[in-house]
């Protein structure tokens, strides 16, 4: 195999896994490591830059990083990094000195912005620093989207939103709130020079053919326009008795806040086996302990009404079976159909886009999904001056994607409109240097904890259930979170590999704790390399580093996939041809162009 | 800083026979240079004990003083050790062999230890062919006091500061030979898939194995000049022949294309292939062992490999008639019969 090229940044940067994960690639150990610190503002800054919303992601972030954490392969447990996120969000002094302080320069260019949710936010903390004058527009009362409308006050307290919000309002961006926008023409002939669509997915699926479900309508209510309307204050109570279909996160969020308006037996009736639901484990484990009952494999045939009053839902029992390529089918058990007593329903089955205010004859292509169709790089519409980004541009995600489309976008809107080329996308900027400082000491703590993770503690069942702002989770105390960031890998700081300072004394070889690294002879193919190291390397989504031929003709051939980055293979190698180099990675923003 | 190995392992680490992994095997952190040849020679021991399914504590291991001598710390754990006096621990080793002949008795050295102080030890207990393996880590200077010229440095070798060596070597497998040990072998601490089948041999054999290692000392033997360095080794090898080691019989071998082939069953049944590359030396015949070492030699080569065994001859246990329960297992009865029995052997020898 050729030699790897670890002067390509992508190389390095998709060792830091979670990085690597994070839509919009925050630096993960590196904030963690200013945590363990106790440097919190700088932590949180190194999130604010990246994610804009460090003390909301902290808490509702959907961590993809997570999973990807190179800790879960070598014990239990990925590293709790949401969780850490948030201590820094906490913890903090000062921030708001630290950012970019309106007001700005003007460049006389006008933007306007559809949807105040995080993708546009995203765009408009990007943009004004660069002077250019940005208008929101939003119907709800206030700025954050379905951050303010759809998360519960009890996972997401409004102060928190209202400060991570303000942040970027406080920018000078123009808000109008509770502005429906009914006309993108009429904003295209407004003047603007680009214009921003971050309208998310904000219409929630139904069951319309379902019997029973307009004589039930009064007692059925969708998903997230139910949990709007308790963030809003329009709703304060439901039933006793709560049905809530459906097995994602908002599927979680109204069953929970339904125990806290007066819901007793709230049950989560989902098609799919409980493995299958779309809620991350945590969410499930948050709705069980609240009393909520998941009853899996139901398939919903009917909503039973008497008298204009609803009475409960009937379902099928199915079993799942899946096919040679993971392929699922629901299958009848063949057991009587069930009845499940209910006051209330509440439908959380999923989102969908909806653009009935985008007039179709204004060249902006729709695809036969009735999707605009947006550039997966540029994040542009066909329409040159239209942006699309977040839910709005493919689909429901998360709010960590909306906040890197939110990023991509500023990056191309910016270049539209200095009328240079969108796909002459900026670099990313990054660094790379030595962390020795002596035979045995890096300027990273080397050395690996066995500490398993740590519980973030909650507040009291009997508090929490009482009132639906009061908030469940109490985050990590700061010697908690200290523990909690040891943890962590470090992997952002790389084994660098110099192949003519190797003598190949074995020395790194026969220390290495988890046996990533072999000397061999080459293979030309990946495989066959792969087959022969100490242990061989099986997970192929982990890359292996190959190293230029040494003296004997060999190579040098770690295996990233369980590498601890403990840095002995440094500290045992007698000519530095090793050597424990910190890499930091950063997407290059608008306001660094 | 770093001074404790992390706990965590790969996660799919192989298992021998026993169920165990490399791990148990392990030692702990070596504290000698970085680079020393000695730590790859504790992995290779570590990787040997590992693949022959060894039980850790049914293994001892004894040193004298010395770099070479620190090792036993790193490697295998989990077993006896006795770190003894300069240049003795052949008397320790014979002591504890004697007592428990059902133990695998690794002796670890250095060329100071082995060539110097402790000629003497190493000379008697090759005599009496004592079931052990004799390991030297051999880096012909005495990196402990900063690098002077041991006795296997070879003449005309420079120091680190130039000085060159007017002295002739001690050649201690040459010498081993000649002396009548039963298994002999050189090879290079950067040559494991040499060194573990060596070493796993060598604990198969019954009798003293005495294993010359060519161990470069970073430090202060590393230098261009010197003919224990990395380099110097690397170019200058020159195997014997390409040796697997078969602990049962079952094992199918490649054919090679060319050279020669010799089959050496050792005392248990298991079986050395022997891929023959010299071609005019056979490793059961002890002149041609001692012709190919001083041709190499002749030819500024290291010849490695396996170059002497005897399998015929018994063990210190075989000579002396000893019984074969280990001291440690014996009744008081049967160390001590009594005074019928002392009166039974005296009048014998009246």
């Amino acid at each position: 195999m050729k030699p790897t090229d670890t002067r390509n940044p992508e190389y390095y940067h998709k060792v830091v896994d979670c990085q690597y994960a994070c839509p919009a690639h925050t630096p993960v150990p590196e904030y963690i490591r200013k945590i363990a610190a106790e440097k919190y503002t700088e932590a949180y800054m190194i999130n604010w830059e990246s994610n804009v919303f460090p003390g909301i992601l902290g808490r509702t972030c959907d961590r993809p990083c997570e999973p990807a954490c190179r800790r879960g392969r070598v014990e239990e447990e990925p590293v709790a990094i949401c969780r850490l996120k948030r201590v820094a969000a906490d913890q903090k002094g000062d921030v708001q000195s630290l950012m970019p302080q309106a007001p700005f320069p003007a460049n006389g260019k006008k933007i306007a912005l559809i949807g105040a949710g995080p993708a546009s936010l995203t765009v408009a903390r990007d943009l004004a620093p660069l002077g250019y004058e940005m208008h929101m527009f939003d119907e709800q009362i206030a700025g954050g989207g379905m951050m303010r409308s759809q998360i519960p006050a009890f996972r997401l307290p409004e102060e928190v939103l209202n400060e991570e919000v303000g942040y970027v309002l406080n920018m000078g961006i123009h808000t109008q709130f509770m502005t429906y926008v009914e006309s993108l023409k009429q904003v295209l002939e407004g003047g603007y020079d680009a214009v921003f669509v971050g309208t998310g997915a904000p219409r929630g699926r139904d069951l319309p053919k379902l019997p029973g479900r307009k004589e039930g309508d009064a007692h059925i209510h969708i998903g997230i326009e139910w949990l709007a309307s308790v963030a809003f204050e329009h709703v304060d109570k439901i039933g006793k008795k709560v049905i809530v279909l459906g097995g994602g996160n908002t599927a979680m969020d109204c069953c929970r806040t339904s125990r806290r308006l007066g819901g007793e037996e709230v049950k989560v009736v989902v098609r799919s086996p409980f493995k299958d639901m779309k809620a991350s484990p945590w969410e499930k484990e948050d709705a069980q302990h609240e009393d909520v009952s998941i009853l899996d494999n139901h398939v919903p045939l009917s909503f039973e009404v008497e008298d204009g009053l609803l009475k409960g839902m009937k379902f099928q029992k199915v079993n799942a079976h899946y096919d040679e390529n993971g392929k699922r089918k629901l299958i009848p058990t063949g057991e009587p159909d069930v009845f499940i007593a209910a006051d209330e329903v509440l439908i959380a089955i999923g989102q969908e886009n909806s653009f009935p205010w985008i007039e179709r004859d204004i060249g902006l292509e729709f695809d036969e999904w009735e999707m605009p169709v947006v550039d997966k790089v540029t994040f542009q519409s066909t329409h040159p001056k239209v942006f699309f980004g977040g839910d709005a541009a493919f689909g429901p995600e998360n709010v960590i994607t909306a906040v890197a489309h939110g990023h991509q976008a500023a990056v191309s809107m910016h270049l539209f409109c200095q009328g240079k080329d969108l796909h002459q996308r900026p670099a990313p900027f990054t660094k790379l240097f030595s962390t020795k400082m002596g035979i045995h000491e890096w300027s990273y703590d080397s050395p690996v904890t066995i500490d398993q993770r740590y519980l973030v503690p909650q507040a009291e069942k009997s508090l929490t259930l009482l009132d639906r702002r009061k908030e469940v989770e109490l985050g990590f105390d700061p010697p908690t979170g200290y523990k909690e960031a040891q943890r962590c890998l470090n992997c952002d700081v790389q084994t660098d590999f110099t192949a003519d300072r190797c003598i190949e004394c074995d020395a790194c070889m026969d220390i290495c704790p988890t046996s990533c690294i072999t000397f061999t002879t080459n293979e030309t193919e990946e495989d066959r390399l792969r087959e022969k190291l100490l242990v061989p390397a099986q997970n192929k989504s982990q890359d292996i580093l190959v190293s230029e031929p040494l003296k004997t003709g060999r190579v040098m051939v770690k295996d990233e996939d369980v590498c601890l980055h403990c840095g002995l293979c440094a500290e045992r190698c007698p000519t530095s041809a090793w050597d424990m180099q910190q890499f930091f990675y950063s997407v290059t923003k608008a306001g660094n162009l | 800083m770093t001074y404790l190995k992390p706990l965590f392992r790969h996660p799919r680490l192989p298992k021998n026979k026993l169920g165990y992994t490399l791990k148990e095997y392990e030692g702990s952190i070596s504290t000698l240079c970085a680079g020393c040849g000695h730590d790859s020679i504790s992995a290779t021991i570590v990787q040997a004990c590992f693949e022959l399914s060894i039980e850790p504590h049914l293994v001892v291991k004894i040193s004298g003083i010395g770099c070479s001598s620190k090792t036993p710390a790193y490697f295998l754990g989990n077993s006896h050790g006795f770190n003894s006096v300069h240049g003795r621990m052949p008397s320790v080793a014979t002591g504890a062999n004697m007592a428990n002949k059902n133990m695998v008795y690794f002796g670890v050295s250095g060329d100071g230890d082995t060539a110097s102080i402790g000629m003497g030890q190493f000379v008697h207990a090759i005599r009496r062919n004592l079931d052990m393996v004799y390991i030297v880590m051999n880096n012909g200077c005495y990196g402990l006091t900063k690098g002077q010229d041991s006795a296997t440095a070879d003449q005309g070798s420079a120091s680190k500061s130039g000085h060159i060596n007017p002295f002739q070597p001690v050649d201690l497998a040459s010498l081993a030979v000649e002396l009548g040990a039963t298994f002999v072998a050189q090879s290079f601490s950067g040559d494991k898939q040499q060194l573990v089948p060596l070493i796993k041999a060598a604990i198969q054999h019954k009798g003293l194995a005495f294993i010359n290692v060519m161990s470069p000392c970073v430090t202060f033997n590393n230098n261009p000049g010197s003919t224990k360095s990395y380099d110097y080794v690397r170019e200058h090898m020159q195997a014997t022949g390409k040796m697997d080691f078969v602990p049962e019989r079952k094992t199918l071998r490649a054919a090679y294309p060319e050279g020669t082939e010799t089959e050496v069953t050792l005392h248990d049944g298991s079986t050395l292939n022997l891929h023959k590359l010299a071609t005019d030396w056979d490793p059961e015949d002890r002149l041609s062992a001692v012709n190919a070492i001083q041709q190499a030699r002749a030819r500024d080569q290291i010849l490695t490999g396996l170059l002497y065994i005897h399998t015929g001859y018994g063990d210190l246990h075989g000579i002396l008639h000893t019984t074969d329960t280990a001291l440690n297992s014996l009744s008081e009865a049967e160390l001590c019969p009594g005074q019928a029995v002392l009166d039974s052997i005296n009048a014998s020898l009246r």
